[in-house]
């Protein structure tokens, strides 16, 4: 029997808070080494060569590419994915704006269209159109044609800067951090 | 009576239920409203289950070897390095797994012969070869590196007007039954009325050689399976995310060779499909075989390259040679005359079943009265058609509106006028064009009128004359399309003189159980692809039996536990699907309301359900809710009247509502697509004539899908099919080079649209003329954007173009073919 594969090497991750020890190949993906070996199944590949921003996570608070990130390139750093935002009963702000302005369909798209956003409001609370289409440009959607994207992150920032008068109901902000 | 002339109320009849505009509507206390999509939380949450994240013990990775060649004879395969490597499981070729898995289905006939993994020969870059199980996708992919594969080229053919001339070894199933050793599958015409009269005594004939790009649905998510099979009870578990699993899935059985209860396909969620996962039979074919070879359970996802390579779902590819309106002076249509030659690829799984439902709308929203429609199939070394939201019929619409903007050009008409002036009126309906099908009803002034308001046409037409001064080049596209809705199988075959299967069933089933605390349970039948499948269950079971959504809970069958349901597509699942909630629920109410009468000690007439319970009318205090009725009917049988018994569950298999056979000699094909949508699309366009980009300046859609459900979903099926429509229009296609090579097989080749290269809003208006056949008077509205964009978009641009002498005759319109056309008029 004949092995094409590399020694492993030891890395440490933090996904979402928690510390995940583990050996893998230099060859192993981000987004497999998240989706697999850590089980967290909600970032999704859509290419897995670069292209539609599907498989977006936080890396150390910016966007990267799971798809094309080594998982030994995230030795000792901090993961955010989108099972670090809400839950079903206790969603993030992003995720409710999605959800009530129709931004998404099939879903496949949706963690790192969400994932995107919260980078963007980090660095920019108030965006224009213009910037939104900037930031979220190199995610691809293919069931929405993009409009009520836009509008769910406009409102995204409008409920994030006024909780309290976005859409007048009782909101949570559990899940922010 | 024929059945072809059966009116509104013939229909009910058989039904049993007076036609929808008789009964409530306008009535409705949730269908209509927007209530939140009910897929959205775990969706939103990471907490979706799609097909790749199914994991079973044990379970093995797959990838595939794929030809590398576009046409090539398979001299032979030499796996055995591949099979030393560690955490090799299986390497599996074509021959071996022919061995127990035999040829896809088709519904070719003659059948196109096509395997999971090609034998003897491969016909399309990207063909599956060789396929390897092992214990990670790493190891997998490692192996197919190390498999050698010897072939024998054969001369490839990927033009389709050559296709026609091939011979020899150019032919791609030479042993084809009855195969005339030719690349053409299939040639048919159909004509109806007089169109050589017509042609012959009309005032103005335009024509256009017509060009339609092959482009494809390309969900974010692949096709994949999970398979697993039980060697103690000979049975399979197929993962997957095809939709018609309930339809057809019962073929994969007899693919593997097995009874069709031993196998059970169970739904995942879908990341989109736009048609693209109609079947995907090759890919839980795969996984099976894999799967009983291997002896563990076996995944195989496809990557992109994988599915644009092979998945078999690359939408049309036709030429028009031509395609011919003839008009009267006035501007009356008379007669269409289309010769389309369509390059199918290398296998033939729908047949020219796109071609039928072009039919079903072949003459548009217009009194045309003859037609002559001839249809040439070719093959050639691409990778097979599929379905692609509007399943060819949005070529239809295409042909048909360039060639209503090619008169008015001519005759020096109003581009809207001349439709207006050709519109089948509100009372003519319902209206038989000449293929045979009928439209059910439709008010198609007024969603033109309800467009060019909303659109505010004349401000921008006065904006672009003043543009046009300043030297900027703004273009306004206004269309007035179809969108047939809820298809009757027939269109599959009835091109052909002699089909094999001429299958005619197309039904969807719902069930609903009320347990023992009032609580709903709704099962579906055919799976979640994107739509909102469980939105719409929610809101006509709220509607139904007056309850909360909140306690509504729906979920998808198996094919085990399945009833027929044949899915989405061809936007027939929400009308569908209400329909048959509607059965359901009737039955419900019906027992419900016999318990509530004996526990109130009422007649049954003086009840009505309201608000969660049933009440007497006038007595507002003696009511009983639906809780207490489900504890009765589920726990106290002996407190119940006589013969009622336990339970509170209904199924219901809900028939198309009208459809009719095609007549045997073809004269007439039938009802087959008879609930008709309609839509007008006004883009405004501004073309930068020195570098031939295309930007929006506004977009205006109105649709009329009978009653709507959810405006909210709705709208994002417009906005979304629209974007499509766009790519279609300006960036996509596979792009295949004359050996058969694809370089377009990523996404950094193929230009998907993203958000700099669509409108960032839309304004979408609805008109509803309910039908008069469906429950509720619902149509489809799901492939609509896409189907009105693509000739809304090239009229904008041939607009915007007028001072150039320039006919936009081909999709896509790239910048670069923009710069072309304008260097070719300046010549
Ligand atoms: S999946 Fe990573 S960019 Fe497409
Ligand atoms: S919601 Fe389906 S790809 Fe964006």
């Amino acid at each position: 029997m004949t092995s094409d594969t590399i020694e492993p090497e030891s890395i440490t991750i933090t996904i979402n808070g928690e510390e995940y020890e583990r050996e893998v190949e230099p060859r192993r993906l981000l987004s497999d080494f998240i989706r697999e070996d850590v089980g967290l199944t909600g970032t999704h590949v859509g290419c897995e060569h670069g292209a539609c921003g599907t498989c977006n996570v936080l890396m150390d608070g910016q966007t990267v590419r799971s798809c094309l990130t080594f998982a030994v390139q995230a030795d000792g750093a901090e993961i955010e994915t989108v099972e670090s935002l809400g839950t079903v009963d206790d969603m993030h702000p992003i995720q409710e704006a999605f959800h009530e302005n129709h931004g998404l369909q099939c879903g496949f798209c949706t963690p790192g269209m969400l994932l995107s956003t919260k980078e963007l409001l980090e660095e920019n609370p108030d965006p224009d159109r213009e910037a939104i289409k900037e930031a979220l440009g190199a995610n691809v959607c293919r069931c929405t044609g993009y409009a009520p994207i836009i509008e769910s992150v406009e409102a995204a920032a409008e409920r994030i800067q006024a909780p309290a008068e976005a859409e007048g109901e009782e909101l949570s902000t559990a899940g922010d951090d | 009576m024929s059945k072809s002339d059966r009116t509104p109320d013939d229909i009910a009849e058989k039904r049993n239920k007076p036609p929808a505009e008789e009964t409530e509507d306008g009535e409705f206390e949730v269908i209509g409203k927007n209530i939140d999509r009910v897929e959205n939380p775990r969706l939103l949450t990471g907490r979706g289950e799609y097909i790749d994240d199914v994991q079973l013990a044990n379970m093995g990775h797959a990838a595939v070897l794929r030809s590398p060649h576009a046409h090539a004879r398979i001299v032979d395969i030499d796996t055995s390095e591949a099979e030393q490597l560690d955490g090799v499981d299986l390497v599996l070729t074509g021959e071996e797994a022919a061995e127990k898995t035999g040829p896809l289905p088709t519904f070719s006939s003659p059948p196109v012969e096509q395997y999971c993994i090609a034998k003897d020969r491969v016909r399309h870059v990207g063909e599956a070869v060789v396929a390897v199980v092992a214990d990670d996708r790493y190891v997998a992919e490692d192996a197919l590196e190390r498999i050698d594969v010897e072939y024998e080229q054969l001369p490839a053919v990927t033009d389709a007007r050559e296709a026609l001339e091939s011979e020899g070894e150019e032919v791609l199933h030479p042993d084809r039954e009855d195969g005339h050793d030719s690349n053409v599958y299939l040639q048919n015409t159909f004509t109806a009325g007089d169109p050589d009269d017509e042609f012959a005594d009309a005032d103005v004939v335009v024509s256009r050689e017509l060009r339609w790009p092959r482009s494809g649905g390309q969900p974010m998510e692949t096709v994949g399976a999970v398979a697993e099979y039980d060697e103690g009870t000979g049975k399979f578990t197929i993962h997957a995310n095809t939709s018609m699993y309930n339809y057809m899935g019962w073929l994969i059985a007899t693919t593997l060779g097995v009874s069709t209860n031993k196998i059970n396909i169970v739904p995942k969620i879908a990341g989109g499909s736009f048609g693209s996962k109609l079947f995907a039979h090759k890919v839980s074919t795969l996984a099976a075989t894999l799967a009983r070879e291997a002896g563990r359970p076996v995944k195989f996802i496809e990557d992109r390259v994988d599915n644009i390579t092979s998945c078999d779902n690359h939408g049309s590819d036709r030429y028009y040679r031509p395609a011919e309106l003839a008009l009267d002076e006035d501007g009356t249509m008379r007669a269409l005359r289309i010769d389309v030659l369509d390059d199918y690829g290398a296998y033939f799984q729908f047949e020219v079943g796109h071609h039928g439902n072009a039919m079903a709308q072949v003459t548009g929203p217009y009194t045309i009265e003859s037609i002559d429609y001839s249809v040439t199939a070719v093959a050639t070394n691409k990778s097979q058609q599929g379905a692609y939201r509007g399943f060819g019929s949005e070529v239809q619409n295409f042909v048909l509106e360039r060639l209503i903007d090619a008169a008015a050009d001519e005759l020096e008409m109003d581009p809207v006028e001349l439709r207006r002036e050709n519109f089948i009126q509100p009372e003519e309906f319902p209206y038989k064009i000449p293929s045979g099908n009928m439209y059910d009803s439709g008010d198609y002034e007024a969603v033109l009128e309800e467009t060019l308001e909303l659109a505010n046409y004349e401000e921008w037409r006065e904006k672009q004359a003043d543009a046009r001064e300043d030297g900027r080049h703004i273009g306004i596209g206004v269309v007035t399309c179809q969108e047939r809705s809820v298809f009757s199988s027939t269109e599959f075959w009835f091109w052909n003189d002699d089909p094999d299967f001429p299958i005619t069933s197309s039904p969807e089933s719902a069930s609903v159980k009320i347990d023992e605390t009032g609580q709903a349970i709704v099962t579906l039948h055919s799976p979640f692809w994107g739509n909102s499948p469980e939105t719409v269950a929610t809101q006509i079971v709220a509607e139904e039996l007056a309850m909360d959504p909140e306690n509504i809970e729906v979920n998808y069958a198996d094919t085990d536990s399945g009833l027929k349901g044949t899915g989405p597509g061809g936007s027939r699942y929400t009308v569908m699907v209400s329909g048959a909630l509607e059965g359901a629920t009737s039955q419900i109410q019906e027992k419900m309301f016999t318990i509530a009468a004996d526990m109130l000690e009422a007649a049954q007439e003086d009840l009505e359900l309201e608000e969660g319970e049933i009440r007497v009318r006038g007595a507002p205090d003696k009511s009983v809710g639906i809780p207490e009725i489900a504890m009765q009917a589920h726990a106290f049988e002996l407190d119940m009247p006589d013969g009622v018994g336990s339970g509170l569950a209904a199924d219901h298999t809900y028939d198309h509502p009208y459809t009719t056979m095609p007549d045997e000699d073809r004269e007439d094909m039938g009802v087959f697509y008879p609930i008709m949508g309609h839509m007008c699309h006004i883009p405004v366009i501004e073309v930068d004539v020195e570098t031939g980009k295309i930007e929006f300046l506004d977009y205006t859609a109105v649709h009329d899908c009978g009653t709507v459900v959810n405006p909210e979903t709705l709208k994002g099926h417009i906005t979304g099919g629209t974007a499509q429509g766009i790519g279609t229009a300006l960036y996509e296609e596979y792009q295949y080079q004359p050996d058969g090579q694809l370089p377009t097989d990523n996404y950094h080749d193929y230009p998907l649209p993203t958000f700099h290269d669509v409108p960032d809003d839309y304004t979408i208006g609805h008109v509803e003329t309910p039908s008069p056949w469906t429950e509720y008077g619902i149509k489809g509205g799901g492939e609509g954007g896409r189907m009105g964009a693509p000739p809304a978009i090239a009229a904008a641009i041939e607009d915007a173009l007028e001072p150039y002498d320039v006919s936009i005759d081909e999709l896509p319109v790239t910048p670069k073919r923009v710069r072309e056309l304008i260097r070719t008029d300046e010549e």
